[in-house]
């Protein structure tokens, strides 16, 4: 996890394209400028970080879906829930599952557990398009590269 | 069992918090009813689930951004019931 990167994902565990599930690993930084502020004397994950650790989550489940043809992007967050604290050097799991597939949008459920506690949870809107430009597509897949995305999946 | 547009009707009015009395067949959802295109989305999948369909957005959208259809054509409501009907009738049909 690179917080100054937006980098909130580190590995993927499993991606079951039959489920259409998901889970990745992240390890939260052992300090964090965010830290600082997030709060002075008691260092916490900001609530806002673990739901985008969900978004991205949700994103390479639905990238994985449709086969690196589309980019889906965060339209709308709900029941988000923050049930306990992350702190800093806590390494996370998130998982991820599809809810609905419609035309040009999606919906996941999402939680962040650490040692296998639930620690928070959302359920997620997407929007996917078709990917803007070739440097996005490329970003995308370097970052496959680095979160050992398994194009094996999706062969 | 309700016709599709009560069922519509009331999507909307429990997604949008729209006064039910004030949605009619005649009403279009982004005109006359202020549904913009996020909450379409919940819109639409309330209408996929509640009739187990795929409403397609994206292919009215195309269309109506090529000039070959009109926003009328799919987002007045009686027009929209009647599009949803097509598709519970064509999944009928290929099950």
């Amino acid at each position: 996890m690179q917080l100054e990167y937006f980098q909130l994902i580190d590995r993927i565990l499993d991606l079951n394209m039959v489920e259409k599930t998901i889970t990745v690993e992240a390890q939260v930084p052992k300090a964090s400028t965010i830290f600082d502020g997030h709060f002075p004397g008691y260092p916490i994950m900001p609530g806002v970080l673990l739901i985008e650790s969900m978004a991205q989550t949700s994103g390479w489940l639905l990238v994985a879906l449709m086969k690196f043809e589309r980019m889906p992007f965060l339209a709308a967050v709900k029941e988000a829930k923050m049930r306990g604290f992350v702190a800093p050097g806590e390494l996370l799991t998130v998982e991820a599952s599809v809810v609905h597939e419609g035309s040009g949008y999606a919906i996941t459920d999402a939680k962040v557990k650490v040692g296998g506690k639930l620690r928070s949870n959302a359920t997620i809107t997407f929007s996917h398009v078709p990917f803007p430009n070739p440097d996005l597509r490329g970003h995308m897949d370097a970052v496959a590269k680095r979160i050992g995305f398994p194009s094996q999946a999706i062969a | 069992m309700s016709s599709t547009f009560d069922q519509v009707a009331t999507i909307i009015a429990e997604t949008c918090d729209i006064p039910r009395d004030t949605i009619t067949p005649d009403s279009h959802a982004i005109d006359d009813l202020g549904i913009d295109s996020l909450d379409f989305l919940d819109i639409a999948f309330a209408i996929d689930k509640a009739f187990g369909i795929k409403l397609p957005l994206e292919k009215w959208t195309q269309e109506v951004n090529d000039g070959k259809a009109t926003t009328e054509q799919y987002f007045v409501l009686k027009n929209l019931c009647a599009r949803i009907d097509e598709l519970v009738a064509a999944k009928g049909a290929g099950a």
